[in-house]
């Protein structure tokens, strides 16, 4: 329970827990959103029956994972595109980096892409000398501080436009007030001479459609058609779980996304694309790469119980719910994935060891598994973790004696009834000794937060006696 | 009918107005009222905190003591929830599970039995405060039960059932959740208390009293004048003299 990524989640988790500030921002944004799903939804005839049917083409795709990576890879070879299968992170990185240096790529434009965050690609391209520019606008905010996306669909929730106007005044230099349309103009009158010299974009992929060979690309700004059409090469990077079997499938998985996502009944941007610029075609890039990741994915895929985890369409829905993502923020987890999805996925992409730890970080409420568009049964995923991590994992030793000790005692109604009395005095000596709260009081933990626990005299067995004596 | 009692282990030794107050209602009612006394604990702790070999000869132990039960009642969703969600999973190896997957069918949280089962929401009681309702994860989402407490609560006289913003938020509480990650389930209570103060209630109820015991800390720290009642506790009283708050209640029970 103690690896460093553990240390550095309760210290960061702690630092946010206390901030006002942060939780009312967090809530406002949440509000908006919630307000905008829930009219989202109403539009949908069945949201449940949506829902439903996604699992069900999610489930259909995954058990056929193979054949259909291996449709769409050759619909795309067939167009004289390229289909690289990464294994994992470096395999991912190099292959970029190395395309991007030996076509002689000094700039690379990048659209909203969580796998470029899982495989770091920004610092490989960066020590390969090459430049990297992240164009979605909160992408681009959260770049010009050096941090991490907060969110997996809203990376700058976190912070205010007065806060953003400062750093763009700072970066950009030419912006005057903190109104949200002069910040956006700033930040296009920034990106668009990036766009137009840099060589190489980068994408994420929302959906591989298999029978159309095709990379369905989702944003809100318009960014992933400036990155895809005006450098020479295009590089979309997904990993394996990204497929969905057929085109028609869009028309239920676009709406389901934006409405998941931001409450929108579809994203302002839907791209879909299949090749470089074909001999009839007048644009589009003169190479196009997708970059399969895999990265841990093909273990989830063999493990049965939790194989839909791989449906997710990150949406961000399980963020916005969870009352722990709103509490400690996107940063305090330390991983590309944050929120439900991320404490459930992670220990199978990163090591169940070394993040067990955010299995545990769940009051396990159940809010993110309502809100999955996709149905995946997030928190009942978590108690697998964690039985997981007794199984496979270190846990504490005096975790592990004191289950066995609480058992033993609980296998007796004898000596459940002692411990009780026991603990009850305890608290009662505790409580009057002022030491509520120290390592002497037998419910420290508990009452740092909340003071001494209730310690009666008599517990409900001994009062049912003398209540029943009149049965 | 006759009812056998499944009262959560913390209940049993923290909080037994909790369980006095259902009898009462129970009762009130007619029902013929049976507490299994080798009952202890259903095994939530050690299953949720993945401990799953050592939660097990405990839900084992709990079909054996409610077997020939007719039907059990709990005040707590969750205690209630670990029964009839998790014990066919947690026994799917064991020669006990089909027992236990019916026996889930015959255990309710407590409105939940008045409400569906026992059919009656007006059970005689007058409460005349200001009251807001705390949906409990368990009872809400693995239960679904949301009608039901609520209208148990508008049957009662005087009193003033009162929305809070976000009642379906989690209260922070979660097991061991509390005290392994005390800050973050700190955080999430105060966010909790601010919303239930918005409603301008005097008190707070709910379905489980783990989340009202944790709810109930939090507020006496912050010295709030608002308090926790367990819902079974606003339905047993009557007489509008006196409201027992979990703590007078259980202090009115030794006298």
């Amino acid at each position: 329970m103690s690896s460093n990524a553990a240390r550095e989640f309760l210290r960061r988790a702690a630092e946010k827990s206390a901030d006002l500030n942060h939780r009312q921002i967090i809530r406002r944004s949440v509000d908006h959103y919630d307000a905008a799903v829930r009219a989202g939804r109403s539009r949908f005839a069945d949201w449940e029956a949506a829902r439903e049917r996604c699992h069900e083409i999610k489930r259909d795709a995954l058990n056929n994972l193979e054949h259909y990576l291996r449709e769409f890879e050759q619909r795309i070879q067939e167009r004289g595109g390229h289909v690289f299968w990464a294994e994992n992170s470096a395999e991912a990185c190099e292959y970029i980096t190395q395309l991007a240096v030996s076509r002689g790529v000094g700039k690379v434009v990048k659209s909203k892409s969580m796998v470029a965050e899982e495989i770091h690609l920004g610092p490989a391209l960066e020590n390969a000398g090459i430049e990297d520019v992240d164009t979605d606008l909160g992408e681009f905010i959260v770049q010009l501080r050096h941090e991490p996306p907060y969110h997996i669909v809203t990376p700058a929730m976190h912070l205010t436009r007065k806060e953003i106007a400062v750093l763009f005044k700072e970066k950009l230099g030419d912006v005057e007030s903190d109104d949200p349309q002069e910040l956006v103009a700033a930040a296009r009158r920034a990106l668009r001479k990036i766009f137009f010299s840099a060589e190489m974009g980068v994408t994420g992929v929302n959906f591989l459609v298999a029978d159309a060979g095709m990379v369905a690309i989702t944003t809100n700004e318009g960014n992933d058609r400036l990155g895809t059409s005006l450098p020479r090469i295009h590089v979309a990077i997904a990993g394996i779980e990204k497929i969905i079997p057929r085109l028609q499938d869009l028309a239920l998985f676009w709406p389901v996304l934006a409405t998941a996502g931001t409450g929108q009944p579809i994203t302002c941007y839907n791209t879909l694309i299949g090749g470089p610029r074909q001999s009839n075609e007048v644009d589009g890039p003169e190479e196009f790469h997708v970059v399969l990741l895999d990265n841990g994915r093909s273990e989830l895929l063999a493990d049965t119980e939790q194989r839909e985890v791989l449906s997710c369409i990150r949406c961000g829905a399980c963020l916005n719910a969870c009352p722990v993502y709103r509490t400690i923020g996107g940063h305090a987890y330390g991983t590309t994935y944050s929120g439900p999805i991320g404490s459930v996925l992670t220990p199978h992409l990163r090591g169940l060891n070394e993040f067990q730890h955010l299995s545990y970080a769940s009051s396990l409420c159940g809010a993110c598994t309502d809100a999955c568009p996709v149905k995946i049964d997030l928190h009942h995923h978590l108690l697998e973790n964690r039985r997981d991590a007794v199984q496979h994992a270190s846990r504490p030793l005096m975790e592990r004696i004191g289950f066995k000790v609480w058992r033993w005692t609980m296998q007796s109604r004898v000596r459940f009834e002692l411990a009780g009395r026991l603990t009850r005095a305890a608290i009662r000596v505790a409580t009057a000794a002022h030491l509520n709260g120290t390592a002497l009081d037998p419910a420290g933990l508990w009452s740092q937060k909340h003071g001494p626990l209730p310690s009666p005299k008599k517990s409900f067995r001994a009062l049912w006696g003398k209540l029943d004596g009149a049965k | 009918m006759r009812v056998s009692l499944f009262i959560p282990c913390f209940v049993d030794q923290l909080m037994p107005e909790v369980g006095l107050d259902t009898v009462r209602v129970l009762r009130r009612l007619g029902y013929d009222i049976d507490f299994p006394a080798d009952q202890t604990c259903c095994g939530q702790p050690a299953f949720n905190t993945g401990y799953w070999d050592d939660a097990r000869p405990l839900a084992e132990r709990f079909v054996h003591v409610f077997g020939s039960a007719e039907v059990i009642v709990c005040p707590s969703g969750s205690c209630t929830t670990m029964v009839r969600n998790f014990y066919p999973q947690l026994l799917s190896d064991s020669p006990l599970q089909a027992k236990a997957i019916e026996l889930g069918q015959r255990v309710f949280e407590f409105s939940e039995f008045l409400t569906n089962v026992a059919k009656a929401t007006d059970v005689g009681a007058s409460f005349p405060h200001r009251v807001t309702y705390h949906d409990s994860c368990h009872a809400l989402r693995e239960l679904r039960l949301k009608r039901e407490p609520r209208e148990l609560l508008r049957q009662v006289r005087g009193l003033e059932l009162i929305e809070m913003p976000y009642s379906e938020e989690c209260c922070g509480f979660g097991g061991t959740f509390a005290t392994k990650f005390a800050m973050i389930s700190g955080a999430m209570g105060e966010t909790k208390i601010g919303n239930a103060e918005l409603s301008g209630a005097e008190y707070i109820t709910s379905t489980d009293p783990s989340c009202l015991l944790h709810l109930d800390g939090i507020l006496r720290r912050q010295k709030s004048a608002m308090r926790t009642i367990y819902l079974a506790s606003i339905l047993a009283q009557t007489s509008s003299k006196t409201p027992r708050t979990q703590r007078s209640a259980t202090a009115e029970a030794l006298r």
